[in-house]
């Protein structure tokens, strides 16, 4: 299948490749992540506490990798710090840089640093060599934690948690703004652009963290907290019902008011992105975990039977959200803007932007996630861990 | 919160590092920054000179034309007047600054003649075409038409 | 002997010529020498108009541009290209488009075309907007209206995110596969502001393309503006085009 129709001629190759499917991908993950975190600081829900760490630092390992697909695909990436000095104010990727360091610097690192401070300064107490160095560093020099300290300290974290959550709609909603403000993209151009990212991103999160934590509960020889997972999922029900119903909300929409582009859109999800959008993203990867989810609610199955349906669900939720994005983003390069054609978007192994350095860009995250959970352990006296009451003076 | 310094230093120390790492960027920032930006808009002005110092490959109608005014001048009353020498005769700037280098080369006439002139369903019908096969089987176009004056006599 | 002087004198010639050539290489690279050091940005506002019914798709417009340009040839990059639509009147939502290699070789003639067929060229370039859309979302300033209303790229930073690609509606942008930056038609800005006209309009043999200065009161553009019914390409997007279209059809996107 080659090109078809007529394209303008400059529209031959595609301009956004798969690297920039992975990045409102993993951005995605780092938002969901983070909301997922919040549910237990801000919202009280104590049956997730178990992940609340893991949340975070699955947010960070994420975060980290996010700048570099957008670093690989730049024409000239040794010019990106442009993005520091001369913002251009009216585009949404100007804002990148400075939500990025928002993100990661004030919301993330922050309560990261603040949550685990104790155990930074205890370990560096504790240690020798290289080991007391670097939890010394991570400490910043200091050592004060006592309970007054440490209080002050959650009631910093809960501040930032409470602006962390706008701050993850930024993070990721900007992205859906870059795609949903281009008038001249019919597949890009809407309103809902923004949330239908936001919720997206929310149930790939969710998914994610629910899928690690079972999976690392496996690899300590630990039992997986039950009602905890139950939790998750549930969580993720309801915001894969709201998501599913932002997305079937545009399609009508479209379907409904029948403009000039959806021919040319129609016959392209018909024919260019069968697989990817009809089968992959709405089938297997939302109605098939929803209807899963949504049965659980209704049928109490055994503890193991559950397991593997989480498991189940929630990886074909990480897909069709994966697929999503794909579907947004090369879907959105595959007809012409004159609606007469489409071209083809040809995927290279060992390139600069190719197969290759996507999958090494997704392993990445877990490697880095690896090293966090190895210097920054997430179930350390998780049993007896709370946080201070922020009610009470 | 009216605690003892003690409970909060570590919140002083990340302050100041965070101020130092503001510092550091406007610093760098200072330094990287072209220092014509911004002068019209958002943009670097030097840009705008950058784009005009760019060089010139067509000479223009002008340039041809001070020179070869004999070739003007028969060129005048007929169909060609208003088509641009370099049209036919190619981007000739170089020649027109020093008439010794690149002399412009008579060009061959159906590579010339044939891409305005074959006939072609689209083309405006009061604009002169042909079929070429019917229309002087293998014969050159300057056989009977000559460039600079193309009514055949 | 006579050899000798004829030598001499043609020797001498030759000397002069060359004087007078290094000087007037710079009159001739500023254009005329009054509209060099001249030109103020703010006495004009470059447009563009082209009458639909003299194109007659030769691709002379696409040639010259490469050249003057320096575009890529063996990469499908175009600054300005040329459409050959033909709409076949049983079947009129579906136009038949074409533009092969951009127009660049001229077109050949189609075959098996019903009789009962409306077609015609249009050729195509940046637009120039007065409220471009591609300015709007470059996130670093490397593209930008100049104050006499050219889009421009600055290549020097440029970073190739390929983000104004996406939002211009024509298809005017390309990334240049040698510097991996957005490049794109620039009005020939480097001779309109020495006097000269864009290079396909220099080349253009019936005077189908024309560059117009919309701030010239005595331009040539106001008078075709006025005489013609002009429409500009896709105007419910609101990017207020500069580049005027006579005679443009209907179905053409």
């Amino acid at each position: 299948m080659g090109v078809e129709g007529f394209i303008y001629p400059n529209e031959l190759e595609l301009q956004w490749s798969v690297l920039i499917v992975l990045y409102p991908f993993i951005t995605g993950l780092v938002a969901g992540a983070f909301i997922l975190a919040s549910l237990e600081r801000v919202f009280n829900v104590q049956a997730v506490k178990p992940t609340y760490r893991l949340a975070l630092l699955t947010a960070l390992a994420f975060l980290l990798v996010a700048p570099l697909p957008l670093q690989l695909h730049l024409g000239r990436p040794e010019r990106s710090f442009e993005m520091y000095l001369t913002p251009q104010p009216r585009s949404a990727m100007a804002m990148f840089g400075f939500v990025y360091l928002w993100y990661l610097m004030v919301v993330l690192l922050l309560e990261i640093w603040l949550d685990y401070r104790k155990e930074i300064v205890l370990t560096w107490k504790s240690s020798t060599g290289p080991k007391r160095l670097l939890y010394a560093t991570l400490a910043l020099g200091c050592d004060n934690i006592s309970p007054r300290a440490l209080k002050l300290d959650d009631r910093i974290g809960y501040a930032i948690t409470i602006i962390g959550i706008p701050s993850a709609f930024m993070l990721h909603g900007y992205v859906g703004f870059i795609f949903g403000s281009i008038k001249a993209n019919p597949w890009w151009s809407t309103p809902l652009m923004p949330i239908v990212f936001l919720f997206s991103a929310m149930v790939s999160g969710i998914a994610a963290v629910m899928l690690l934590y079972m999976l690392m509960c496996r690899m300590r020889g630990v039992k997986i907290d039950m009602p905890c997972v139950d939790a998750i999922a549930r969580y993720l029900f309801y915001v894969f019902v709201i998501d599913f119903s932002l997305e079937m909300l545009d399609l009508i929409h479209r379907l409904y008011e029948a403009d000039e582009s959806l021919k040319a859109l129609d016959f392209m999800v018909h024919t260019r992105l069968w697989w990817s959008q009809v089968i992959l993203q709405i089938v297997v990867g939302t109605v098939v975990p929803i209807t899963i989810l949504g049965l659980m609610q209704l049928v109490r199955f055994g503890e193991g039977v559950r397991r593997a349906l989480y498991a189940v669900a929630g990886t074909l939720t990480v897909v069709g959200i994966f697929a999503m994005r794909w579907n947004v983003v090369i879907g959105g390069q595959l007809f012409s803007k004159s609606f007469l054609g489409y071209t083809v978007y040809k995927l290279e192994f060992a390139t600069r932007e190719g197969l290759l350095p996507a999958i090494l860009l997704m392993v990445l995250p877990f490697v880095i996630l690896a090293v966090l959970v190895r210097v920054l352990p997430p179930w350390i006296d998780t049993e007896v861990r709370t946080h201070a009451p922020t009610a009470t003076a | 919160m009216g605690g003892r310094y003690d409970d909060y230093r570590h919140l002083v120390r990340l302050v100041l590092l965070f101020a130092a790492g503001i510092l550091v960027f406007f610093l760098v920032r200072a330094y990287m920054m072209p220092p014509d930006f911004g002068r019209y808009g958002h943009y670097r002005a030097g840009a705008l000179d950058d784009i005009r110092q760019l060089p010139v490959k067509f000479a223009g109608q002008k340039a041809c034309v001070e020179c070869h005014t004999d070739v003007a001048e028969t060129r005048a009353p007929g169909k060609h007047a208003r088509i641009s020498c370099e049209t036919c005769h190619g981007a000739l700037g170089a020649h027109a600054v020093d008439p010794g280098l690149a002399a412009a080369t008579k060009p061959d006439p159906r590579t010339v003649c044939l891409p305005c002139h074959s006939a072609l369903r689209s083309r405006p019908k009061t604009h002169p075409q042909i079929v070429v096969a019917d229309h002087a089987g293998d014969a050159k176009c300057n056989a009977c038409h000559r460039p600079h004056q193309p009514a055949v006599s | 002997m006579e050899n000798r002087r004829e030598f001499l004198g043609q020797g001498v010639r030759l000397l002069v010529l060359t004087g007078v050539a290094a000087a007037a290489w710079e009159h001739v690279q500023a254009g005329t020498p009054e509209a060099a050091e001249s030109y103020h940005t703010t006495d004009h506002w470059w447009g563009f108009a082209i009458d639909i019914e003299k194109c007659i798709g030769c691709g002379s417009c696409v040639r010259a541009c490469k050249t003057e340009n320096d575009v890529p040839l063996d990469a499908y990059t175009f600054r300005t290209w040329v459409e050959r639509y033909v709409i076949d009147s049983d079947d009129p939502d579906h136009p038949r488009v074409d533009s092969p290699n951009g127009g660049y070789d001229g077109f050949e003639e189609l075959t098996g075309l019903p009789e009962n067929i409306k077609t015609f060229f249009v050729p195509k370039l940046c637009n120039h907007c007065a409220d471009s859309p591609c300015v709007q979302v470059c996130p670093v300033g490397a593209t930008f209206d100049s104050p006499d209303g050219v889009v421009l790229v600055d290549k020097t930073r440029c970073l190739g995110c390929r983000y104004c690609v996406q939002a211009c509606p024509y298809g005017c942008r390309y990334i240049d596969p040698r510097t991996h930056t957005v490049d794109k038609c620039s009005l020939c800005y480097h001779r309109i502001t020495k006097g000269l006209t864009t290079a396909c309009v220099e080349v253009c043999p019936t005077g189908s393309r024309m560059l117009g200065d919309l701030k010239n009161p005595s331009d040539p553009i106001h008078a075709f503006l006025r005489d013609h019914k002009v429409m500009v390409l896709k105007p419910q997007l609101g990017t207020r085009s500069k580049n005027f279209y006579a005679g443009l059809d209907g179905s053409v996107r």
